[in-house]
């Protein structure tokens, strides 16, 4: 399973953490600041895999991927493939890139609930749900609706009408 | 768009992550954040919050317990807005709780209510929300009240709640098996689900459940595999293509499923052979999802039974894996050739030169994997080298888990492989040397045994030859600055066992290091135990060998009063010499150490210098390290002297469980004192010793039952007899002399040698001798244990002809089967390198023609490189307009049909307008943006600056970059114009904030 979902800017700023086990608020900055460590001080052009078990206990691995001012990090155990964990993260990047029109960290900074409901749609319980961008976009956008139908405020973020409009 | 903005944000909040973006240090961050913190809990108490605003706030608490402070004042409001009737509020307050409360969290029970009855939801949104807050929030005991409610959804008309209710369920079998093992039939009734959505999610439970008991499951294997070729068929919807393949996700998992169903049952693998080689056949191994697939074969064809066609197929496509230039299918061949080298040994000659490189790549993550592969084909013939390697890596890492992994790894396969006992003591030197305190100190305790016992053949001159090296090499060794303990205590032991064995040495040479060591690690009692041990043997040993030794002043004395006790039996006289002997010094710090175990050895090692050479020769004996020892547990040589005791006045041994019950304690005190120091462990844990004086002369006293000083000589001599075979077995228990601290470390429940205690401690005229006796017949039992171990020897080493071949070919030529230094081996590899390469050459210029050939006929699928080099350096031949096509725009990739050259031209520009935007922010750094910008400047035209001034570098990209710089920069404006809408300013680092994730450059 996926144990946990990190993404976090150049700086080793938090971005977005999502934890499927349960760790304690220090545990999880602890975490967050060792998977950092590691990864500033990976070369450019190696391979996007670690071994974590020094951070992350048995078992654990660990798949990034760098996009521009973010890191994406997934942790999971050998019941997944590494090169298919990054792949989702390509999928979790694409999907963002759709939602919000070229993503940017801004973008990823400012929307964080809207984040975790996207990661939510792919990742469910620390299990893949759902591997098309296509298909999870069609989720995100009907909650969007719902989500405004059921209140005056209107928060279907521009970027998504906009993509739509595509 | 209105000042909410499409973030749906206020400024504040904006304000807050610009401010935290902007904190130039971690308390900075800190202070920022406590403040706003300090503002969130005076304002989400505040009545009458509109509901808006308490979503916002919400939001704000997670974010600044993402940043690592305690939101948990705030707890109680996300709990309540999962009540909230408005789906926006509810989800929101179900995100907030999943993400601040574990599954034992008090407030748990005011949510269980409420997921109740959003789980009975009109709503499917709802139940979604509420499903996932099943998943992270139920517990063990809250399983009952939801289990009913999560069961019927798996029925739901949306497949997106049967999804989510069998992910739950799944999550809920992990959490407690027994609760939901009555309903495990669910997953396989969904396998059959119409969704394959809903199908690809219960294979993850049923992976679960197949790893826990694959036989339960074997009547589906046709199932899966007719799934899998429907998939591979592309019978599957369009929508579930991902890169062009069909469903790839779900393909994996198939296989991770059908290589646990087929592990071990030939008829259950004879049936996947054919879909599993049609997709290795079909693999697309130009995208990393193909690859990640053809991956999987690997595995599954290597776990389940073997089949020669799908080998085959599996080292071909390894083969392509290693010689692609990605770290990570490189990574992924190395991993895939240590599956399947259990099968046939032979792959991995084929592919020593790509292993080698991989070995000497700067990625450390392959360099690890590499070094995994290589434990796996080690064996005798290459044991040098890969042991020797690991070393070398070893020496330079400093993530402590890793060391100590691989430290392991290089004692197990030197264990094991070691083609001499030379090369075997060397290696663990190393070892010792540089992953020092992190080695498990059985290993040490495995070395001291090894050298105590020699390989187990019947060859005293190859053991003592082992010996000597082991002492030469130690001595060489001890100069080292900085030796780690373990290591030190291994040396102590060699030296005061073997220092003196061959003669090269003379006592007072190891006796001096052995000073040197203890004066030099003053700090580690441990050391300094083992220090003073050693020298008691090698005084010991000189003694028994009728030497005199030269000690201390003090003990001249000593030796003057023994002589005249001992009268005829004196053979030796002993010389005043005032030399200054560093052992002196060190004995009288220790005689005062706070440490009562060192105080203990130090009297010790006094009093046994006194003794004449038959005692000597009968507590320490030479080279009895490995005898075994009987042991008398009826203490049957202590009779005599129980009579006399008893004969004289003394009261009778009482039992203890017999003593427990009477009444007064007191009349048996005294006796007590004495007799239940049989029990020794807490009566000589704690007390401090006291300076055994040779008794002949000092009268002890009180008249102790148990004092030796009337004991006839030859009741003396038995029992000393005894003394020594314990003393023996305490050196066989291979923690050899550090005895006491031993017994004293059982009594804390570590499962270290626990070997008895006491037994050379002991002045023989002391009465601690007797306790000594009565704790190994304690410890009888762990000492057959540790003699049975010494049963198991290590497994004969074997050379099989082929398999050194092997090695030789791997790593240095097969012209020299033989074992060589191992800088030879460099020179040969290099030889063969070069040969094989030439050889190889040419297939790889062949490759590369196809690999071109592909490039022009479709763009390379695989995004995931966009913003490598690979695409800017492409060879000018390929038509780059054709390459940019498929790399430009993420959004393309994913819609499955690569050939849209309408849009791809569309796309073109606004890529180029993208790299203009990002050489923007290049620049930034080393100018332009570092003036603060102040608020109005227009940022456009600083952006056409900078992609001006950073045009000509970049000839193909910038012709037409410039004139068409459109809609992407145009969005980040936009962007930046709403954030400026909103009050917050962009300034220094906000550049970076814009840049396309993507990195469309």
């Amino acid at each position: 399973m996926i144990r946990a979902v990190l993404v976090m800017n150049t700086q080793g700023k938090p971005r977005l953490a999502k934890f499927y086990e349960c760790q304690s608020v220090e545990k999880q900055q602890e975490l967050i600041r060792n998977v950092f460590s590691v990864l500033c001080s990976r070369a450019e052009n190696v391979s996007n895999f670690v071994d974590a078990q020094s951070i992350f206990g048995q078992d654990a691995r660990l798949v990034y991927k760098h996009y521009a001012t973010l890191y994406f990090v997934f942790i999971f155990d050998s019941s997944e493939n590494e090169l298919a964990m990054l792949d989702l993260i390509q999928v979790f990047v694409e999907t963002l890139d759709k939602c919000f029109r070229n993503v940017c960290e801004l973008d990823v900074v400012y929307n964080y609930s809207k984040m975790h409901t996207i990661l939510d749609e792919i990742i469910f319980g620390g299990q893949v749900l759902e591997t098309s961008s296509t298909e999870v976009i069609k989720a995100i956008e009907e909650i969007s609706k719902l989500e405004a139908a059921s209140n005056s405020i209107n928060l279907v973020p521009k970027s998504v009408s906009a993509w739509r409009a595509r | 768009m209105g000042s909410q903005g499409g973030f749906g944000q206020s400024k504040e909040f904006l304000d807050l992550v610009k401010s935290i973006g902007e904190a130039r240090s971690k308390a900075e961050e800190d202070r920022i954040v406590l403040h706003e913190i300090e503002t969130l809990k005076r304002r989400i108490i505040e009545p009458d919050i509109p509901k808006r605003k308490m979503k916002e706030f919400i939001i704000r608490l997670v974010y600044v317990e993402m940043l690592g402070h305690d939101a948990s004042f705030g707890y109680i409001h996300a709990v309540k807005m999962t009540h909230d009737d408005n789906l926006l509020l509810k989800r929101t307050g179900y995100l907030a709780v999943t993400l601040f409360l574990n599954e034992d969290h008090d407030l748990i029970i005011l949510i269980v209510n409420t997921i109740q009855k959003d789980l009975k939801s009109d709503n499917y949104l709802v139940v979604c929300a509420a499903l996932n807050a099943v998943c992270k929030l139920i517990n063990e005991e809250t399983i009952p009240a939801v289990l009913p409610q999560v069961i019927e959804l798996l029925g739901h008309s949306k497949e997106a709640v049967r999804k989510k209710a069998i992910m739950a369920l799944h999550r809920f079998y992990q959490k407690s098996p027994s609760s939901v093992s009555h309903l495990i039939s669910n997953f396989r009734k969904r396998l059959c689900d119409n969704d394959p959505g809903v199908m690809g999610a219960t294979l993850c439970p049923l992976f679960d459940l197949i790893t826990i008991d694959a036989n339960s499951y074997k009547d589906l294997v046709i199932s899966f595999v007719s799934i899998l070729k429907q998939v591979a068929e592309r019978r599957l919807p369009k929508s579930y293509d991902y890169h062009q393949m069909p469903a790839p996700f779900i393909q994996i998992k198939l296989l991770k499923i059908l290589a646990l169903l087929g592990s071990g049952d030939k008829q259950a693998s004879e049936s996947m052979y054919t879909v599993i080689g049609d997709i290795i056949r079909k693999g697309d191994s130009s995208s990393n999802i193909g690859n990640a697939i053809l991956y999987e074969c690997i595995c599954c064809a290597s776990s389940i039974h073997p089949n020669s066609k799908l080998i085959e197929a599996s080292a071909d496509v390894i083969a392509k894996f290693l010689k692609s230039d990605s770290h990570n299918l490189k990574y992924m061949g190395i991993d895939a050739l240590g599956r399947l080298i259990k099968l046939s040994s032979q792959i991995a000659e084929q592919h020593q030169l790509a292993v080698i490189d991989c070995l000497e790549d700067p990625d450390d993550t392959l360099k690890r994997k590499t070094f995994e592969l290589l434990y796996k084909m080690t064996k005798s013939s290459n044991v040098e080298v890969i042991v020797d390697r690991m070393i070398e890596y070893m020496i330079n890492i400093s993530d402590d888990h890793y060391k100590t992994y691989i430290a392991s790894r290089c004692v197990e396969l030197a264990e094991q492989f070691a083609p001499s006992n030379q090369w075997f003591i060397q290696t663990m030197n190393k070892v010792f040397e540089h992953a020092g305190d992190l080695v498990n100190i059985k290993v040490a305790h495995n070395l001291i045994r090894l050298i105590a016992e020699g390989f187990g053949e019947d060859d005293d001159a190859a053991d003592s030859q082992l010996r000597s090296s082991a002492v030469e090499s130690y001595l060489r060794i001890i100069g080292e600055p900085k030796l780690p303990s373990v290591f030190l205590q291994v040396i102590c032991w060699v030296l005061g066992e073997y220092g003196t064995a061959d003669g090269k040495h003379t006592a007072s040479y190891i006796t001096g290091k052995l000073c040197d060591i203890a004066e030099s690690y003053s700090d580690d009692e441990t050391v300094k135990a083992y220090a003073t041990s050693a020298l008691m043997k090698v005084y010991a040993f000189e003694i028994a060998a009728g030497r005199k030794v030269d000690m201390l002043p003090e003990f001249s004395l000593t030796v003057e009063i023994n002589k005249i006790s001992f009268n005829g039996h004196c053979a030796f006289v002993y010389a005043l010499e005032e030399h200054i002997n560093p052992c002196q010094s060190l004995i009288e710090e220790l005689l005062a150490s706070h440490s009562t175990d060192l105080q203990q050895r130090a009297y010790e090692l006094q009093a046994l210098v006194g003794l004449d050479r038959q005692a000597v020769e009968s507590i320490i004996p030479r080279d009895a390290s490995c005898e075994d020892i009987e042991v008398d547990k009826n203490l049957s040589f202590l009779n005599g002297y129980v009579q006399q005791s008893l004969e004289r006045g003394a009261q009778p041994y009482i039992p203890e469980d017999v003593r427990a019950g009477m009444e007064d304690m007191s009349n048996f005190r005294g006796q007590d004192k004495h007799e239940s120091s049989q029990h020794g462990l807490r009566f000589e844990a704690y007390e401090l010793p006291k300076a055994p004086t040779p008794s002949k002369v000092t009268p002890v006293s009180h008249a102790s039952p148990t004092d030796l000083v009337p004991v006839p000589e030859t009741l003396y001599s038995r029992e000393t007899h005894h003394i020594s075979s314990v003393a023996s077995a305490s050196e066989a228990g291979s923690s050899g002399l550090k005895l006491r601290l031993d017994g004293v470390q059982r009594k804390w429940g570590r499962p270290t040698y626990s070997s008895p205690t006491t037994s050379n401690t002991s002045d023989s005229s002391s009465q601690k001798p007797v306790n000594g006796v009565t704790q190994v017949n304690g410890a009888s039992a762990v000492n057959s244990k540790t003699r049975d171990s010494y049963g198991s020897k290590k497994p004969p080493v074997e050379i099989s002809p082929e398999k050194q071949k092997l090695a030789g070919l791997l790593f240095g030529g097969s012209s020299q089967p033989e074992k060589r230094p191992s800088a030879s081996h460099k020179v040969s590899k290099a030889n063969t390198n070069a040969a094989d390469r030439s050889q190889e050459s040419n297939t790889a210029i062949v490759s590369n023609e196809v690999a071109g050939e592909k490039t022009n006929h479709q763009p390379p699928p695989d995004l995931l490189d966009l913003g490598e080099p690979t695409v800017t350096t492409a060879p000018p031949s390929v038509d780059p307009f054709k390459q940019l096509e498929g790399l430009l725009d993420p959004s393309l990739s994913s819609t499955t049909d690569y050939s849209a050259g309408a849009s791809a031209t569309t796309k073109a520009p606004d890529f180029m307008a993208l790299y203009g935007e990002t050489t923007t922010t290049g620049i930034s750094a080393s100018g332009g943006y570092s003036i603060p910008v102040s608020g109005e400047v227009n940022l456009l035209s600083e952006l056409s600056n900078a992609a001006v001034s950073s045009s000509p570098g970049e000839t193909i990209v910038t012709s037409s970059s410039h004139p068409v710089k459109g809609p992407n920069a145009k969005d980040s404006l936009e962007k930046d114009s709403l954030v400026r809408q909103l009050g917050v300013n962009p300034s220094t680092q906000n550049p970076n904030l814009f840049r396309d994730l993507l990195g469309r450059e």
